[in-house]
């Protein structure tokens, strides 16, 4: 048997939107929102993927999902064996494979349509894969309902009926009903309040299990990441710096802006000792991004060589984990 | 502090419970409870009814030329009077009331119906197409409209289907921009983004799934511009450009009164089509604005 | 009562009245807040601790008001009944912005597009000090210096969108410690922005509590937040404070069933993948039809008949700070 394929292969990923100005629209500058992935998504894993507000983890997601078009690289996608890159299928063999790729969005309320009924909002994906008979459409959308803890008859009502907790579930059932294989969650837990938060966190943990789905999870949140995912990477300025084991990289991250990071989470147990390090100044602008690492302006341990040279994401093994870094004072 | 009374008759009503309100009948409820809508929707009613069923209400032909008994202030026999030819003035009101709110509203619908496709098409999808619909909607409202339907008129003659062709011309910019700018800012809500992945056609997208939540303030813009174009039937029908004189238009009744001998001894000719275009012009602004307050989540209390 | 207590609410009571309905938002609420001490006020949305905060600056929204309790602020020169000031009379007013000041989450829309944060800031002192336009300008370079903001000098003149979303709020923290007030408030100040900036923000606020002796009130629904900057924390459940007391008392031993579910359902750092989360039951009920006696009771594993008819009266656990709204509370005298 050969070697089981990932389900989905980033190779140097590129995304970026022009800047635009003037009387003529003239592009002046690209936002380089993504600049420059290489990741692997393994069938049946959770990747969290955290980053701060502008690192383009958002932007990574959609174009994952082709709602963004890649500028430069191949999404490499795993059709039962066969790997197609995403980037290069026409409109209709992307519109086909999206069965398998779904996602979860942030905001409870701007995510349901609020002049459809539920059914009326999953209605038309369905018949769009294939189902005709409308009796059939009713029956999955009441399964799927069930299936996120809630009654099939709600499908008739309208969405300003519904808590955020809620919504939140129907935006799961929604990704659901055409069976996908991947689910993006983007922020999917971010704007529910703490006792939902926990509520949708297990839906989706027993969803994977039972559907045996693939996630990646997309949140700014460390605590969350850490109790979902398998594996964590942390983003900043459009490119992974950190990739690793969830527990690896919380008990051994090696990279200073990772380090950084889950410092400055505010942790709710009174023992946790605290070794706060405040970064100074802001992430930069991804318009200019600095030469080099693109950490170095805020990074307390740079060298000289971190200025000019930007440092590739390389693969170690520690402890017999892999455990993938971008930064130069890591050595062998 | 004024509110304050009103404050202790809501605290101490105890809660009822029941069936969850909907925003749909809580809307007609606010729109209800605004007196000048109502006012609005009853004057309109009146009207719309009494033109539609004018064979009814009237005996006279508004056509009939009776030169015996031309120039006749109101009386039992013509509520209304009489015109220099001796028809009928209560029931020329009454038929011209049936061509003037079919040009109204069919133009306001023709308007509607253009801007609301390429608005809700150009802003949903952005990018070329959208500045190609901006920049022709944009040629269309600079050009002075009184030269544009001289122009029309003069090419391709006076009717009643060239009036509302030259209307629908003209005016389809306004509610283009409106949908336009609704669309723009649906278009960010994340529900769209969701059947965008699961690669639904754009126009099912655009029409079926986004089209309803943009409606309310195309609604009320429907309603207003039916009032506007009434005016603007009458305007020019007094300057004589409307429709033919032939057909009695509630424009072309008041096109009499251009001289100022009518205008001054015969006032029945134009008082009472004065009157009743403007109560209607009112009472559709009423209904507007009322459809407008009542849909406005902003406005709760 | 201890002597450093600057503002006392006692039995406050704030309803919101919209759509002909009328929301109990803050039901009989009593805290205090000290000099030098931070309290922060833990809840989901819709518990009523932003009200709260609103209530205490006078800030209502319009369709609101004060139905009974009081609001007390130690002023200098004597107690200031603040829930008996005109909204927007003067006496308010000159209170606000001098003695009280307040920070909001969203420091974009906080801020004004069209005036430059210097205008901003100095408009305060105007308002409040007698300084002169230069010693004005002086005093507002100062406090953009002491916010950690690089440059000060060039960075009054600039307008806020040329701020990133730290700077925005630490602009506006400058606003509010411009007439060094005795009570700052912040309603939920960090929840907008990215946790390293976050962890900038607090180590500021920490450093000007330590500096002026100011006393603080937290908004916040982040257990985290609460653990790492509260002196003393009240956590609000729709409408009513369910425990209060010191952060050790309230977190180390949390009495009542909602405290107790709330930090059980949160993931915390560092416990990894292994760790059970339990939700709370249920959603919050809807705030225009409120259960008739605890209003956590529909969602409360240790609900009795009892708990359905009466909202528990508040009471303090021995000569401790630590007081709570519950008959059964987890841990009390029946159990092991």
């Amino acid at each position: 048997m050969k070697p089981e394929l990932p389900l989905v292969s980033l190779r140097g990923l590129k995304t970026s939107f022009p800047v635009r100005k003037g009387v003529f629209q003239r592009t002046v500058g690209q936002v380089k929102a993504v600049a420059g992935v290489d990741l692997e998504i393994r069938r049946g894993e959770t990747l969290g993927l955290v980053g701060e507000s502008g690192c383009g983890k958002t932007t990574l997601g959609k174009t994952l999902l082709q709602l963004t078009k890649a500028s430069e690289g191949q999404i490499l996608y795993d059709f039962d064996g066969v790997q197609k890159d995403l980037c290069q299928l026409s409109v209709r063999e992307m519109d086909e494979a999206r069965r398998k790729l779904q996602i979860v969005f942030q905001d409870p309320y701007s995510s349901l349509n609020p002049a459809f009924t539920i059914f009326g909002s999953l209605e038309d994906p369905l018949r769009r894969f294939g189902v005709h008979k409308r009796a059939d459409r009713r029956r999955i959308v009441g399964d799927l309902l069930e299936q996120v803890n809630m009654k099939a008859d709600y499908m008739d009502r309208y969405p300003n009926e519904f808590s955020g907790g809620q919504r939140q579930r129907i935006g799961i059932a929604r990704a659901l009903c055409v069976n996908p294989e991947l689910l993006v969650c983007d922020e999917a837990v971010s704007a529910l309040d703490v006792s939902i938060r926990a509520q949708v966190l297990n839906l989706l943990l027993r969803l994977k299990q039972e559907r045996g789905l693939t996630y990646v999870f997309i949140t700014h949140d460390l605590s969350v990441v850490e109790y979902i995912s398998d594996r964590i990477a942390v983003m900043y300025l459009g490119k992974i710096v950190e990739l690793a084991d969830a527990v690896d990289l919380y008990r051994g991250a090696l990279h200073p802006y990772t380090l950084a990071l889950l410092s400055a989470v505010p942790v709710a147990n009174l023992d946790h000792v605290k070794n706060r390090i405040v970064l100074g100044g802001d992430v930069p602008s991804p318009v200019n991004p600095p030469s080099g690492c693109p950490f170095h302006p805020r990074c307390a341990h740079r060298l000289a060589r971190c200025e000019t040279e930007a440092p590739q994401l390389k693969k170690h093994v520690i402890n017999g984990h892999d455990h993938s870094v971008a930064c130069h004072l890591i050595q062998e | 502090m004024k509110p304050n009374r009103k404050f202790d008759r809501i605290r101490d009503t105890l809660p009822t419970t029941g069936k969850p309100r909907f925003a749909g009948s809580r809307a007609l409820k606010r729109m209800i409870s605004n007196p000048l809508s109502v006012l609005g929707l009853i004057v309109f009613s009146i009207i719309v009814l009494s033109a539609v069923f004018a064979p009814l209400i009237s005996a006279y032909s508004p056509l009939k030329i009776d030169l015996r008994g031309i120039l006749k202030p109101p009386s039992w026999e013509h509520w209304f009077g009489t015109d220099k030819l001796g028809r009928d003035i209560f029931a020329r009101v009454l038929y011209g009331g049936q061509i003037s709110i079919l040009i109204g509203l069919g133009s306001a619908l023709g308007a509607a119906a253009i801007g609301v496709a390429l608005g809700a098409y150009g802003g949903y999808k952005g990018g070329w197409i959208d500045r190609l619909f901006l920049r022709v909607s944009e040629i269309f409202m600079s050009f002075p409209q009184i030269i544009l339907v001289l122009l029309l008129v003069s090419i391709i003659g006076q009717s009643v289907t060239n009036l509302m062709v030259i209307f629908i011309i003209t005016g389809w910019g306004s509610i283009y921009r409106m949908a336009r700018s609704r669309m723009l800012s649906i278009r960010e809500e994340e529900y769209v983004l969701a059947l965008k992945a699961f690669g639904l056609n754009d126009l099912i997208i655009c029409y079926k799934h986004m089209l309803p939540n943009a409606m309310s303030p195309i609604i009320v813009n429907i309603t207003l511009s039916t009032a506007m174009f009434i005016l603007q039937e009458a305007a020019l029908s007094f300057l004589g450009l409307g429709v033919p004189l032939e057909i009695s238009t509630w424009g072309n009744i008041l096109n009499v009164a251009n001289d100022l001998n009518v205008l001054a001894r015969y006032w029945w000719i134009w008082l009472p089509v004065g009157t009743v275009i403007s109560l209607f012009v009112l009472s559709v602004n009423f209904i507007g604005d009322g459809l407008r307050d009542s849909t406005d989540p902003s406005q709760l209390g | 009562m201890h002597d450093d207590v600057l503002i006392s609410v006692q039995n406050l009571k704030t309803f919101l009245y919209a759509n002909g309905r009328c929301n109990r938002a803050v039901n009989d609420v009593t805290f205090e807040i000290r000099k030098g001490r931070t309290l922060c006020v833990v809840g989901e949305s819709g518990c009523g601790k932003s009200i709260t905060a609103a209530s205490v600056m006078q800030l209502l929204p319009e369709l609101s008001r004060i139905e009974g309790g009081q609001i007390v602020y130690q002023s200098p020169g004597g107690p200031i009944r603040i829930d008996q000031l005109a909204k927007n009379g003067k006496k308010m007013r000159a209170l606000r912005g001098a003695d009280l000041a307040m920070i909001f989450q969203d420091p974009m829309t906080a801020l004004n597009p069209v005036y430059t944060i210097g205008q901003q800031i100095s408009e305060n002192l105007r308002y409040h000090t007698k300084l002169k336009p230069r010693a004005r300008r002086a005093k507002t370079i100062s406090l953009l210096a002491e916010m950690g903001i690089p440059i000060p000098e060039q960075r009054v003149d600039e307008y806020p969108h040329q701020f990133s979303g730290g700077m925005r709020q630490r602009a506006m923290i400058a606003m509010a410690m411009a007439c060094d007030p005795h009570v700052l408030i912040a309603d939920e100040p960090t929840t907008a922005l990215d946790v390293t900036i976050q962890a900038q923000v607090f180590e500021l606020m920490e450093k000007l509590k330590a500096k002026h002796q100011t006393a603080v009130m937290l908004i916040t629904h982040d257990m985290g937040v609460v653990t790492e900057l509260a002196d003393d924390v009240i956590v609000m459940y729709m409408g009513n404070i369910v425990e209060g007391g010191t952060v050790e008392e309230v977190l180390r031993t949390p009495r009542h069933p909602y405290t107790r579910a709330l930090l059980d359902s949160i993931p915390v750092l560092g416990r990894g993948k292994d760790q059970k989360i339990d939700p709370i039951q249920g959603t919050t009920p809807d705030p225009y039809e409120r259960p008739p006696g605890c209003q956590f009771a529909p969602r409360c594993p240790r609900c009795q008949p009892l708990c359905e008819q009466a909202l528990p009266p508040e009471q303090v656990l021995g000569e401790s700070t630590h007081r709570l709204r519950c008959f059964f509370p987890v841990g009390g005298p029946n159990e092991a």
